[in-house]
């Protein structure tokens, strides 16, 4: 039992005990009760927390299997990060499709929770790019699962939490780059009106397109913030440089530097900071600047934090987001990151992928108990209410009923669920949810 | 571009170094005893850049097959210039103290293989005046103790080997490196509860491997650190080591 199994936000902190898996060839691991895939653990709650259960860390599967320069397939075994799939593949002129803001997660966890990134609104998510994978069952049967080939598997298993068996390896289709570099506009906005004016331009015009917001600004500031955006650029001449390596939070301190007071600073300070407006930046630095802060979650302190996405349908977006930007404000518990993006068109091709049209708001906040999860439950009812949802992967504490509401496909996952796997997620919403 | 063959070559520490040597493009050649095992570690060296790779399915303790290894070898890669021993078991110290045969077993895996191979790979390196010889030992084989010597004793054996092999070797330019890990975190550990200061990732180990290959180092501990606890450890008089538990 090892504090090294918690999930990405601290919270919740259940023990947990794991086995790692080395080789795709070696089968069912016979482990009595209840397992549940894990990769890189940097989901947020607890969808990567056993319930009691053994975690099978798939790490140690992290071979690659085959490369084709030519054609931009890659496979991999599930353990491979999308990091390491880049150090091979953009020298050679290859990009992930879609990466979301960590390349520190595992091929297996992408296709499980269908992660998104910046380009939502031209390449729809993760699982769009998956050609085909094999997921092994408790029974030892093996599935050779891909968009036309068992579509029931692969749609359960796309988006599904890792709870329909274990991904062994997967195939995926890359996009052609010319190299590593990205053309980066930032663009300083004053309220959420001209941030959905800035999104419905920008997505016409680049690949990328996401914003910081200040969610502590309150009455004509609300909604003020950065936007960002960009396109894959060609290797600009004079002199670039890619990022130095990573530091480390080295320990968790016992009182979170994370306040009110800090928050606030840095909110208008990373506001007001004056920047340049175009900028030629490296992919790491573009898609992955927490990265360069390994274990930066440390920083929320012993209690550890929650991680709040949502998804709000585009009709009922603004007035939703306004409505949860001033329950945060009155709340004064303020985020660091807070990140907005509208969604495009292209559905998920899970049954409970997360992403569908609409704006996504994504929302960090220390934990600090019964204050906490009320705001955030306040903001469950105006996303429910507004026919949105809350992403899973993320989650760490909504109730049955809202996931029950806005996932309502969950019924056709339980039913594919392997009989042997359950994640401490999976338990708390779907009980509530039967109720 | 080097000529690299690695026995043991499905072992965590083989695989992680086996992907450095891969990523600067040095041709491998692969032995170990599964052959499907083999084909994945040679499919994901393939994509990380090799500049070839070719395996062959072997068991070590079978002497039988040196000979026939290091010619494949040679043949395939048009030369040899690195030889990476690998192999190896962590006994069971309690089933071993219970049976002979256990015993002797793992001191062939672990020693005996490695010294048979040893001989033949020396007698040609030194013939041609040129060649590294890497072998992963362990600070277990430093002194031994009761929670594992089985495992010290062979390792202990290994080392020594070496060191009367460098000093032969010396003259005719070939690098013979003693590896001594410490703890690392491998599936053949996986018996042993980890975390903690001194338990070490397979890449951290391969990385030093790789350092110290090109700087010519005769012996290394790997992390650094086991250098000097190791000589403490082989300081403590016998009459005080014996009646600790370690």
């Amino acid at each position: 039992m090892t504090d090294a199994y918690a999930s990405w936000g601290h919270y919740p902190k259940l023990p947990q005990r794991a086995v790692a898996l080395s080789w795709r060839d070696q089968g069912w691991p016979a482990i009595a009760g209840e397992v549940l895939p894990r990769g890189n653990g940097r989901s947020y709650g607890d969808s990567c927390l056993a319930d009691g259960g053994t975690l099978l860390d798939v790490r140690g599967l992290d071979r690659f299997i085959a490369f084709d320069p030519s054609t931009g397939r890659l496979a991999c075994e599930a353990g491979v990060l999308l990091g390491d799939i880049l150090e091979l593949t953009v020298p050679k002129g290859w990009f992930l499709a879609v990466t979301p803001g960590t390349r520190l997660v595992t091929v297996g966890g992408a296709i499980a929770n269908d992660v998104h990134g910046k380009n939502h609104h031209r390449r729809g998510s993760f699982g769009n790019h998956v050609l085909r994978f094999e997921l092994l069952r408790s029974d030892g049967r093996r599935i050779l699962c891909g968009p036309d080939l068992e579509p029931d598997w692969f749609c359960s298993t796309v988006g599904g939490l890792g709870l329909t068996g274990l991904v062994t390896w997967a195939e995926l289709q890359l996009i052609r780059v010319e190299g590593p570099w990205l053309d980066v506009e930032t663009l300083r906005f004053p309220d959420l009106d001209a941030f959905f004016a800035l999104a419905a331009e920008s997505d016409r015009s680049h690949d990328y397109t996401v914003a910081w917001i200040d969610c502590l600004a309150r009455g004509q500031d609300l909604g003020r913030g950065l936007f960002m955006r960009a396109n894959h650029a060609p290797t600009p001449s004079g002199k670039h440089e890619a990022p130095r390596g990573a530091r480390r939070v080295p320990f968790t301190p016992p009182v979170s530097p994370v306040n009110r007071l800090t928050l606030r600073a840095f909110n208008e300070l990373y506001y007001r900071f004056p920047r340049s407006r175009h900028s030629i930046q490296h992919y790491l630095t573009y898609f992955y600047p927490l990265d360069s802060i390994l274990d930066w979650n440390r920083l929320y302190g012993q209690r550890g934090f929650v991680q709040y996405q949502c998804v709000v349908p585009p009709g009922s977006a603004p007035a939703a987001l306004r409505r949860i930007l001033d329950l945060i404000a009155a709340d004064g518990q303020g985020s660091f990151l807070s990140v907005l993006k509208l969604f495009g068109t292209m559905p998920g091709c899970g049954l409970l992928s997360f992403p569908r049209p609409g704006a996504t708001l994504a929302l960090d906040f220390p934990f600090r108990g019964e204050p906490t999860l009320g705001l955030l439950d306040r903001l469950d009812r105006v996303v429910m209410d507004a026919g949105g949802g809350v992403y899973p992967a993320k989650d760490a504490r909504m109730s049955g009923e809202v996931f029950g509401r806005t996932f309502p496909d969950w019924e056709k996952l339980e039913s594919m669920r392997d009989p042997k796997v359950m994640s401490a997620f999976w338990r708390r919403v779907t009980l509530d949810a039967r109720r | 571009m080097r000529k690299v063959l690695i026995v043991g070559a499905t072992s965590a520490i083989a695989q992680a170094t086996a992907r450095l040597l891969a990523a600067r493009g040095d041709r491998l050649f692969l032995a170990a005893r599964n052959l499907s095992r083999l084909e994945m570690v040679r499919q994901d060296l393939a994509a990380r850049g090799a500049g070839s790779v070719e395996v062959m399915a072997l068991d070590a303790n079978d002497r039988s097959r040196h000979a026939a290894l290091l010619a494949a070898a040679e043949q395939a890669m048009g030369g040899l210039d690195i030889v990476l021993v690998a192999h190896g078991v962590l006994p069971d110290q309690k089933a071993c103290e219970a049976s002979v045969d256990r015993t002797l077993a793992d001191i062939e895996t672990n020693a005996l293989g490695v010294i048979a191979l040893l001989t033949l790979v020396a007698n040609r390196f030194e013939a041609g005046r040129a060649g590294v010889i890497a072998v992963i030992s362990s600070v277990a084989g430093d002194r031994g103790r009761k929670s594992n010597y089985v495992y010290g004793a062979a390792k202990g054996m290994v080392s020594l080997f070496l060191q009367g092999l460098r000093n032969r070797l010396a003259g005719a330019g070939v690098q013979v490196l003693t590896i001594k890990p410490g703890f690392v975190d491998t599936p053949m550990t996986a018996g042993i509860a980890k975390g903690g200061p001194l338990w070490a990732k397979p890449e951290a180990i391969a990385a030093g491997i790789l350092a110290a290959i090109e700087k010519g180092r005769d012996v290394v501990y790997l992390p650094w650190f086991w250098r000097p606890i190791m000589l403490i450890i082989r300081l403590i008089p016998e009459r005080v080591f014996k009646q600790l538990s370690l």
